[in-house]
């Protein structure tokens, strides 16, 4: 319409896109690691011990002479599922009882706030330590304690935005319509709450690779013959002097991981207000 | 700057356009106009018309997104739109300043008033901090803040909204600019306390000779202070005239129908009185509620509503006025069952209601519904139109599938919005089209009584006119009945049948509309319905020194900060012109009846009210602004 001209800059390739790529691939190769792995995870390869990176054996070879390629992809079926599941229990377990202690109010938020926050008091390594010292250090153990850890954070940021939108008058209108606590919280809240709360869940995804890697690195998280990637690092880390790639491509691997899906969740929409234009 | 010729302010062909995608919107379009030395132009319309988008020009700046295409702004010798950044600093705050809606959301709670009003006094370096400080207290005083030498000293929590509105114009006045915009500065602000603040700022100009713009939606407020209008729309300028030739001889359609618009009693009277007396729809007797848990004795911790009676009838509409604070949303929260009283029962058809809406049934919440003021977040923004309407559909009378977007479509219609609305998002809908959706909501319940909170408050008046319009139609078609909660009389008094004024908690009057407006008043009900503006330039220096007094209540307790002011007095006593000393200050003031038919609570004799009433004031208050059909 105007001649003036407005001067904007050419659009970079989105960091965005390039999370959500560099995601997808880890998403990918969890799915399918058993079939484009070209060795098994436990197959004595080669003679060389922390080989170097060859044609052969891109990722090298670890400390027993395996296919590092091959433990690295079949590791990221563990790190990215237990991972994940652990994750989806914290912030499926921490947003319920964060719209339930919302919409009733009163004594039940009383409660769950303050035990929630007695969780969050405790340091979250040397819990998990603790916990799988003394259960053992079975999957089902490191995803339950992964949970409970980051349940009263995923609680947290959803309490403290439900009882905002709580307090917003088509709320109002739906409890003098009569409805019950379960539809204000699933229909009226919740809606409101899925972008926030999926920002949340990336976050969160990327602070329980970092703690089940820390634990597999301290030898309590993934137990042999399973190694997840922290456990790559910790068995590697001999090579670690001499810079062989067994234990340089798992930690890549992480950090490729969390920096991806931080990336990623820099750039989700943001959430649909109520004063959006035509 | 020099005593140069011709006027002050000069803008030409101003254009101003809001970056979008995939276009651009032309937001201001080819706007002229002069504002000479001394003079107050008042900039009208509705929002998105522009209007604020101007004034922000006048200082150089454009709102993010938007920018400034073309056009010559010029303030005294200094070309607006040519300032580079550093030029823009110097001028603003010192040729240009800035007084906005809301002077709470203005001030740093942090920091005392003093501090704050001679910021850019000291930051232009203008003037030395005790020189700056004197003539910031010469300021409060011109003002008539109470207390001038110490108000300085306090934190902008510890005065109310309308001194704090002044304060503001301090601020903007410390640095002697050569213009001064007034952003919509009494849009927020009680009737009673809007009289205190307007008449404060007229002072302030004439004494000054200020050169001022003025942004306003209501065209009553600035008949009071300006001496030309300019009517916006759209971004274009409509009508430009004196205030006089304005309100008298518009020539434009659109000015015209502002001004129908800004009376709405003078088209949308009640259908039909209702006279036969039939069981009351809804009784609410000795209802007592407020908030923070009850103490041992069943009284509320920080009691809101004390002992208030009242009755709706089938298909009347009783309105409700107070200030703010005055409990008349809590008013409708309790009967909504959304507060439970503390004491006090509500009936429906006789029947008790449970306090709790979780106790009540389906069918008693069915036949009670509420519309709220803020359309914006009343309706969900995660939810399309047609599932929100369902919704209730569903819910009482199991109505899905094709049968409930059937009837959606009827209840569309009904508020007079097309079908296709109903799979749009909130956030796609204007506040009028929002407003009409939140009401077709409390339609599809079939209710007999609708509870309406300011529902026309957040709108233009064009628009807030409409909605007007439509709930009388409504209840002419569907016999509703409403509970119809305002600050504003004259919205009131367009719809309503029955009338009660809310005073800290208490009903002051009540009774038949006709009545409650005609001599002898409670005291409270003469200041509300002396303070509206008129639609004529002179109402505001007509008004009484004592009426004025009574309006500030500057000093007295507000009825927030005694809850239990009215245990052993007048709530009302602190602001009373009429009290008598001895009496008002130490007893409860008997509810009697008066013989024009209302309920009142005063201690004064008729004869007394009456007397004040028609002698105390100077200029004929019109008590139904009935216009020359």
């Amino acid at each position: 319409m105007s001649a003036a001209v407005t001067t904007r800059r050419p659009r970079l390739p989105s960091t965005g896109a390039i999370g959500a790529a560099v995601l997808a691939f880890w998403l990918i190769v969890a799915v399918l690691a058993p079939w484009i792995a070209p060795y098994s995870a436990g197959h004595l390869v080669s003679p060389t011990i922390l080989g170097p990176m060859t044609w052969a054996f891109p990722f090298g070879t670890d400390y027993l002479g395996r296919d590092m390629l091959s433990r690295v992809l079949l590791g990221a079926r563990i790190t990215v599922g237990v991972s994940a599941a652990a994750t989806a229990l914290a912030c499926f377990a921490g947003v319920t009882l964060a719209l339930a202690a919302a919409v009733r109010g009163g004594w039940l938020d009383a409660v769950l706030s303050r035990v929630l926050d007695a969780v969050i008091s405790l340091p979250s390594l040397l819990f998990g330590l603790v916990v799988v010292a003394s259960l053992g250090a079975s999957m089902p153990v490191l995803i339950a304690t992964a949970a409970v850890i980051y349940t009263p954070g995923a609680y947290r940021t959803a309490r403290s935005l439900a009882v905002n939108i709580n307090a917003l008058d088509f709320v109002t209108v739906a409890r003098a319509r009569g409805e019950g606590t379960w539809f204000i919280m699933r229909e009226e809240i919740l809606p409101n709450l899925l972008l926030p709360v999926l920002t949340d869940f990336g976050l969160r995804f990327v602070y329980v690779v970092l703690l089940l890697s820390g634990l597999s690195f301290l030898g309590l998280g993934v137990q042999p013959p399973y190694a997840d990637w922290g456990s790559l690092v910790r068995e590697n880390m001999e090579g670690l002097v001499d810079g062989s790639p067994a234990v340089i491509m798992p930690a890549l691997a992480i950090a490729t991981l969390t920096i991806a899906v931080n990336l990623l969740i820099d750039h989700l929409p943001t959430r649909r207000s109520a004063n959006d234009g035509r | 700057m020099g005593a140069d010729a011709g006027p002050l302010v000069s803008v030409a062909g101003l254009r101003v356009i809001a970056r979008g995608t995939p276009k651009d919107t032309v937001i201001v379009n080819d706007v002229s106009f002069d504002i000479a030395r001394g003079e107050v132009v008042a900039l009208i319309g509705e929002s998105g018309s522009g209007k604020t988008t101007i004034a922000l020009s006048l200082l150089g700046y454009a709102r993010p997104g938007c920018r400034i295409a073309a056009g010559s702004i010029r303030v005294g010798n200094t070309q607006v739109d040519a300032l580079s950044p550093r030029g823009r600093a110097q001028f603003r705050g010192r040729q240009v300043s800035y007084i906005a809606q809301s002077a709470a959301a203005s001030f740093n709670p942090s920091q005392r008033i003093m501090a704050q009003v001679i910021e850019s006094a000291l930051i232009h370096r203008l003037l030395t901090r005790p020189a700056a400080e004197a003539k910031a207290k010469n300021l409060f005083r011109a003002l008539a803040l109470p207390d001038p030498e110490h108000v300085g000293s306090r934190y902008p929590h510890q005065v109310s909204g309308g001194q704090l509105q002044r304060l503001m114009a301090a601020m903007a006045l410390i640095t002697d600019p050569e213009l001064v915009i007034m952003d919509e500065p009494t849009t927020a602000l009680d009737v009673t306390t809007q009289i205190e603040v307007l008449r404060a700022f007229k002072s302030v100009v004439k004494e000054h000779h200020t050169t001022a713009l003025y942004v306003s939606h209501d065209l009553s407020v600035v008949a009071q202070i300006a001496d030309r209008i300019i009517v916006l729309r759209d971004g274009t300028i409509q009508e430009l005239g004196s205030t006089t030739r304005i309100l008298s001889a518009p020539t434009h359609a659109y000015t015209q129908s502002l001004l129908a618009a800004a009376d709405p009693a003078a088209h949308s009277a009640p259908s039909a009185p209702i006279a036969v007396k039939q069981p009351p729809l809804l009784q609410v007797t000795g209802l007592i509620a407020g908030y923070g848990g009850n103490t041992p004795q069943g009284v509320p911790r920080l009691p809101v509503l004390h002992k208030v009676d009242c009755t709706i009838q089938p298909g009347s509409v009783l309105g409700v006025i107070g200030e703010s604070g005055s409990g008349k949303s809590t008013l409708a929260r309790v009967v909504a069952g959304l507060l439970p009283a503390a004491n006090g029962t509500i009936a429906l058809d006789g029947q008790t209601l449970p306090p709790h809406a979780a106790q009540r049934s389906r069918e008693q919440l069915r036949r009670i519904q509420i519309v709220f003021q803020s359309a914006d977040v009343a309706l969900n923004p995660a939810h399309r139109i047609d599932r929100i309407m369902a919704r209730p559909l569903r819910f009482y009378h199991g109505l899905s599938g094709g049968d409930a977007a059937r009837r959606v479509t009827a209840l569309l219609d009904m508020v007079r919005l097309s079908p296709a609305i109903a799979d749009r998002y909130p956030g796609e809908l204007s506040g009028g089209q929002k407003q009409r959706v939140n009401l077709a909501r409390a339609l599809a319940a079939e209710p007999s009584l609708i509870l309406c909170d300011e529902v026309t408050s957040a709108l233009d008046t064009v628009v807030g006119a409409a909605i007007l319009e439509l709930l009388a139609e409504l209840r002419r078609e569907l016999g509703l009945a409403y509970m119809f909660i305002s600050h504003d009389l004259s919205t009131v008094r367009a719809i309503c049948d029955e009338v009660m004024i809310l005073y800290a908690g208490q009903a002051v009057e009540y009774g038949d509309r006709g009545a409650l407006l005609a001599p002898p008043r409670h005291p409270y009900t003469d200041l509300l319905i002396s303070s509206v503006p008129e639609l004529r330039p002179g109402w505001l220096d007509e008004i009484s020194s004592v009426r004025l007094a009574e309006a500030a209540g500057d000093g007295a307790p507000r009825p927030a900060a005694s809850p239990y002011a009215f245990v052993d007095r007048c709530a009302f006593v602190s602001r009373c012109a009429m009290r008598l000393d001895g009496v008002c200050d130490t007893q409860v003031p008997p509810v009697r009846r008066l013989p024009k038919g209302t309920m009142i609570r005063c201690h004064r004799t008729e004869q007394d009210l009456l007397a004040a009433q028609t002698s105390a004031v100077t200029a004929p208050i019109p008590l139904l602004h009935e216009r020359a059909e």
